[in-house]
Formats: structure tokens, sequence, C-alpha cells
């Protein structure tokens, strides 16, 4: 069952996808998992939104 | 010249020190760089469009000016790893010990709508100064000089793993702080 994680691994395996390229087993079985799990598909696109808060942070203050 | 903008530019100098200070760790350093970036800023002025926010067109100037400074390899390096910082283990409080949710992950909603309120920044800030220094520098180093993870440890000083850990925790902690202090009960 190499396939299968469960959501605390597939978050961990989310979050460090960020900063690093996971393995193919890896990849798949993530891939497999969130096709079926919402909170998990939900926590991937928290890791996405603070990426590009980040990005534009301190963020405009008004002044043009 | 335009009088009003270099008053502007000279107005962000608090806040590009407090991002030059957090990455740099050295007061000197630190205000040497911000000096730098007012000064470029203010040759440049005429290539400022208006199109961004001052601070905007600033803050992106500064980036280069840190990235040039730690590639340059001038500054304090060497991260002490603390022991909680690098620490394997769990630190993800959605979960309990045996690995099932506490709570699951809220709907953060439109991300965009979040984006442009000014007030989702100061509480950004608010999470980022809750980590712990060596976090913080680490994750933003990352995310905000956008720099890659083989960079940050040689800077740095510290393995692989180290790095991928320290980065999971700033992830998390910040994840669970917006979820905490902005998201909570924003979004039906």
């Amino acid at each position: 069952m190499i396939f299968i994680r469960t959501c605390k691994e597939v978050h961990r395996l989310v979050a460090e996808s960020m900063d690093r390229r996971a393995g193919i087993i890896e990849r798949a079985a993530v891939r497999l998992h969130l096709a079926i799990c919402e909170s998990c598909r939900r926590f991937m696109r928290q890791m996405d939104f603070l990426r590009e808060a980040i990005r534009r942070y301190p963020g405009d203050d008004g002044r043009r | 010249m335009n009088p009003t903008l270099q008053d502007d530019i000279e107005k962000q100098r608090p806040y590009l020190l407090r991002i030059a200070r957090l990455q740099l760790r050295n007061e000197s350093v630190a205000e040497d760089v911000v000096q730098d970036t007012l000064i470029a800023a203010l040759e440049g002025q005429d290539r400022f469009a208006g199109k961004s926010a001052v601070r905007t067109w600033l803050v992106g100037i500064l980036k280069h000016k840190i990235i040039d400074q730690i590639r340059r390899g001038s500054r304090e390096v060497a991260l002490v790893v603390d022991v909680a910082d690098g620490q394997e283990g769990d630190f993800d409080a959605l979960f309990d010990e045996a690995g099932h949710f506490v709570e699951v992950p809220r709907e953060w909603g439109d991300p965009e709508r979040t984006l442009e309120q000014k007030r989702f920044y100061e509480v950004l800030g608010l999470c980022l100064d809750g980590l712990s220094p060596n976090l913080a520098r680490i994750f933003m180093m990352r995310e905000f000089l956008g720099l890659e993870t083989a960079e940050i440890c040689k800077d740095l000083q510290i393995t692989p793993t180290n790095c991928w850990v320290m980065l999971y925790r700033a992830r998390m902690g910040l994840r669970a702080c917006l979820e905490q202090r902005w998201f909570q009960g924003s979004v039906a």
C-alpha cells in the first residue's frame, strides 16, 4: 500500500513540496489523496496563499 | 526631482530597516543596505512609473540589495540551529498524537479579496513576529527574497534536512496564526 497516506502525512508532503521536489512515489500518493480529500486540498490552497501573501508583503500602504 | 516623491521615499525608511534587520542580523549592514536602496530610488525616481505604491517599488529594490549582500557573504553567517526549531516531530496543530484531525483546515475564501486589504498585512506582520527569529529569517529568505533552499542551506551552513524542517515549521506556524487571527469567523 505504498500509495496510501494519511492526511497528516499529506500535509507534510504538501508543505515540503514548496521547498523540495518530492520523490515520484510521494508525488503520486499526494495526487491520489488530494483527488479524494477536500481538507487536504484546502490545506494546499492555504500553502499557495501564504506564498502569494509573502510575495506581496508588506503590502501597499496606499501612497503612490 | 519630485519633492513629494522624495518625501514619500524617505518615509519608508523604518519599514525597509525592519526587513533588512531581520535578514541581515547586523545593524550597521542593514542601515547601509537601506541607505543604498534609498539612494538608488532617488537616482532612479524618473523610472518610477507610479503604477505600484512607493513602498512596493522600494521593497523590490531592497530585496535585490539584500540578496547581493548575502551572495557577497559579507555578513554574519552560520545560523545556530535552535534545538526546538530544527527538531523533527509534531507541530501541526491540526492533528492529535494519533494523526487524526483535531480541526479541519478552514476555507479561506477568495485570496485576492484578502490580499487587497491593508489590514491583512498588519496581521501577517504580527504572525511573522510570532515566529522564532531563526524561523522567520529562513522563511523570509525562501519566500520573501525568493532564494532556493540549496542557497539558503549553504549561506546559513545548515543541512538540507534542517532547512526543510525549519521551513515546514514556519509554514505551519504562520498557517495556524493566520487562521486564528485573520480567518477566524471572517469567511463563511
